[in-house]
């Protein structure tokens, strides 16, 4: 178990409350209609083992299917301002939130955390499509921008998850304004020469899709995932026209330039690991980062008094509270350690046969690790199925 | 010139002062001065009531009213020598934005807009200012191009939002806007919105993420339209009046959320009743502005735009 852990698992415990694992023994598939065993389903990360229907996610199993031995540790995201326009329609907007809250158990739709993937420290971000459609309203923007802000940090990459409905209507003009909002933080990324991954998942319509979920380095999709800009029922009532077969599909999109692959979910931790070890350079800038911050310490170190650096004990605390405006000079020296190029595929390959759970071990079978060399298209969405076999 | 349903009584009064003024006039030895002058008073307090006290629905009719000023209005009389450009290099051309370079006091600037249209031709031409891609990697091409020829841009909003059809998406409706809005936020030139008539979501954010944003003052810039909110969230259109009023769309409400930096006024009975005087308070607006911001150091206004987004709608903001 490594120090990470130690410390995120009761914290986890209380970002997501029990309510994302069903309590049914048996899943209906919204694709083919069969019923499932509940345990393969979850197994299969809520992949259909018959007909490949995508199932949605929510934001603990998306982390825990991302990160190396699904270790990571989750941000708290930035408080905002509730119900800025006092907004009222049928319901009231602090209504609907009290609601959405009590479900899901978590504050908004916007989630962070901050783990490893393929040994290189990665941030990710994940929009929860159950709560509230996964509508963008100001929580869901600063979350996302507190996630680029801690990946840059870091040093490291930021993985998006897109699912949005749509605008969260009862913030009004506020909920538009996230498009720049969120748009600022994507060039911050960019400025700062750190990749910036777009998975898009079903569905991912409305102004999310008009800000950081098109301006992505990488465009990932899954199978079958609604994306588009304009509702299909809006362009059908505009338009009153049949739309074509697949509009707006993941597979569509793909076909028209704006995805760049389309990747089964049991495959979709080994493509991102895989992009990302490329577009870092093996983690390269995290490493150089590392190096620095071990210096300083020991610069810091060796002027005298200890209370610059905070006490080792002190840290998990406050790394987990971090909101990562900007990096922290003083990080715990002991991050170079984890950061070495050399041993980190080592690591990584540890993390992910001897933390991961037994759900995803036998879930996921994660062919594409198993070979590199893969082709590209071979996760594409006629690729068979990850296996039904849990046990 | 088209009646909006509030403005009625108004209505009534000018065509009862007109008919007055041609009995007057005509052989009939009466004298209606005095009737004229009460009914002409009436009138114009009238008028003065209505607009002080506009609901954001029927602001969002003035909003939308086709004698309001029009981007090509705009660009024939606040500028000299526009140069209209067409074409995004890529697909084709897109008549709902329109743009190039043109003379602000002679100084060159980057000017565009959504034109709506004017006449049933011309809004079948215009898409009625509903843009596809094309117009927005076309706004895109001539911001790139104002970086680099140092051109203050300029833009104008008017739209109910981008156009949705099968073609659009085909060709990226969503990724076309995030890059028009990415290019509005790196500009290192001065950048100033105004929103002119209608503000519809992210048609109009694409447009709009300037160092300045104004808007006029019985414009509406909204995330959705209050009749598309009502049908989503009321489940009936018939509440649009309502949606209107819960989602704060009006100029008035905008610059109290600090979303927009200034308001422009207008004449006393919206901009459509007299489109001149409303042309030069925009002139003069858009001077004093670009006179501000030309005054800042090169390298701070892409980053003050940056904080200026981040800043909209934080805790510590309040
Ligand atoms: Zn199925």
């Amino acid at each position: 178990m490594s120090w990470l852990t130690s410390y995120v698992k009761p914290k986890l415990e209380r970002a997501f409350s029990q309510k994302e694992t069903p309590d049914n023994l048996w899943h209906k598939c919204q694709g083919c209609g069969e019923l499932i065993y509940m345990k393969d389903y979850l197994a299969a990360l809520r992949v259909c083992g018959n007909c490949n229907h995508h199932g949605r996610m929510g934001p603990k199993e998306r982390f825990d299917a991302l990160f190396d031995g699904s270790t990571y540790e989750t941000l708290e995201c930035p408080k905002v301002v509730e119900d800025p326009l006092k907004f009222r329609d049928q319901k009231r907007y602090t209504d609907r939130l009290r609601d959405a809250r009590s479900k899901t158990g978590d504050a908004d739709a916007g989630h962070v955390a901050v783990g490893r993937l393929g040994g290189i420290e990665t941030v990710a971000f994940v929009e929860n499509f159950f709560f509230m459609g996964g509508s963008m309203g100001l929580a869901v923007g600063e979350a996302f921008v507190a996630a680029a802000d801690a990946a840059i940090a870091r040093r490291a990459p930021l993985v998006a998850f897109v699912a949005a409905g749509g605008a969260r209507m009862q913030e009004g003009i506020l909920s538009l304004m996230q498009l720049p909002r969120t748009t600022v933080a994507v060039e911050r990324m960019k400025d700062a020469g750190l990749p910036y991954i777009v998975v898009l998942t079903d569905p991912t319509t409305g102004g999310v899709t008009a800000s950081f979920a098109m301006l992505g380095d990488v465009h990932l999709a899954e199978p079958g995932a609604l994306i588009g800009f304009a509702g299909p029922r809006v362009i059908k009532e505009t338009i009153r026209e049949t739309l074509p077969d697949g509009f707006q599909r993941a597979e569509y999109l793909k076909d028209h330039g704006m995805v760049d692959k389309v990747v089964a979910r049991g495959e979709m931790r080994a493509t991102l690991s895989r992009l990302i070890a490329l577009m870092t350079h093996d983690g390269a800038a995290q490493a150089d980062l590392a190096r620095t911050r071990a210096a300083e310490a020991e610069t810091a170190a060796a002027a005298g008094p200890a209370d610059e650096t905070p006490a080792a004990e002190d840290e998990p605390r406050k790394a987990r509270k971090a909101k990562a405006e900007k990096p922290r000079k003083t990080e715990r020296a002991d991050k170079t350690e984890r950061s070495d190029r050399a041993d980190k595929t080592d690591r990584a390959d540890q993390a992910g046969q001897g933390d991961r759970p037994a759900a995803q071990k036998a879930g996921a079978a994660r062919p594409a690790e198993a070979e590199p060399g893969r082709s590209d298209g071979a996760g594409d969405r006629d690729d068979p199925p990850i296996s039904r076999a849990a046990e | 010139m088209s009646i909006l349903d509030f403005e009625k009584p108004i209505a009534a009064l000018e065509n009862k002062i007109r008919e007055l003024r041609e009995i007057a006039g005509g052989a009939n030895e009466v004298d209606l001065d005095e009737e004229i002058g009460r009914l002409e008073a009436k009138h114009e307090r009238l008028l003065v009531e209505t607009y002080s006290k506009l609901s954001p629905w029927q602001k969002t009719m003035v909003a939308r009213h086709p004698g309001r000023p029009h981007f090509s209005d705009i660009a024939a009389t606040l500028f000299t020598e526009f140069e209209p450009l067409a074409g995004d290099r890529r697909y084709g051309e897109d008549l709902a934005i329109q743009g190039g370079p043109a003379r602000f006091d002679g100084r060159p600037v980057m000017i565009m807009g959504h034109e709506k249209g004017k006449d049933t031709d011309s809004r079948v031409k215009h898409n009625f200012g509903m843009a596809r891609p094309e117009g927005y990697r076309k706004a895109v091409r001539l911001m790139e191009m104002a970086e680099r020829f140092d051109m203050p841009v300029l833009t104008f909003v008017d739209t109910s939002g981008a156009y949705p059809g099968i073609g659009a998406e085909e060709r990226g409706q969503a990724e076309a806007i995030a890059r028009a809005t990415e290019a509005c936020l790196n500009l290192h030139v001065p950048m100033i919105a105004t929103i002119v008539g209608e503000g519809g979501s992210g048609g109009a954010m694409a447009l709009a993420a300037a160092n300045t944003v104004m808007m006029y003052e019985h414009a509406i810039y909204s995330v959705i339209s209050p009749e598309g909110c009502a049908s989503i969230l009321w489940r009936t259109g018939e509440k649009a009046q309502d949606a209107a009023s819960a989602l704060k769309i009006t100029a008035q409400d905008l610059e109290k959320l600090k979303v927009i930096d200034a308001i422009v006024p207008e004449p006393v009975g919206g901009a459509h009743r007299d489109p001149d005087t409303a042309l030069d308070t925009l002139g003069e607006r858009l001077r004093a502005s670009l006179g501000q911001l030309s005054e800042q150091p090169r390298d701070a206004l892409r980053p003050a735009r940056w904080d200026k987004f981040l800043a909209m709608g934080r805790l510590d903001q309040q």
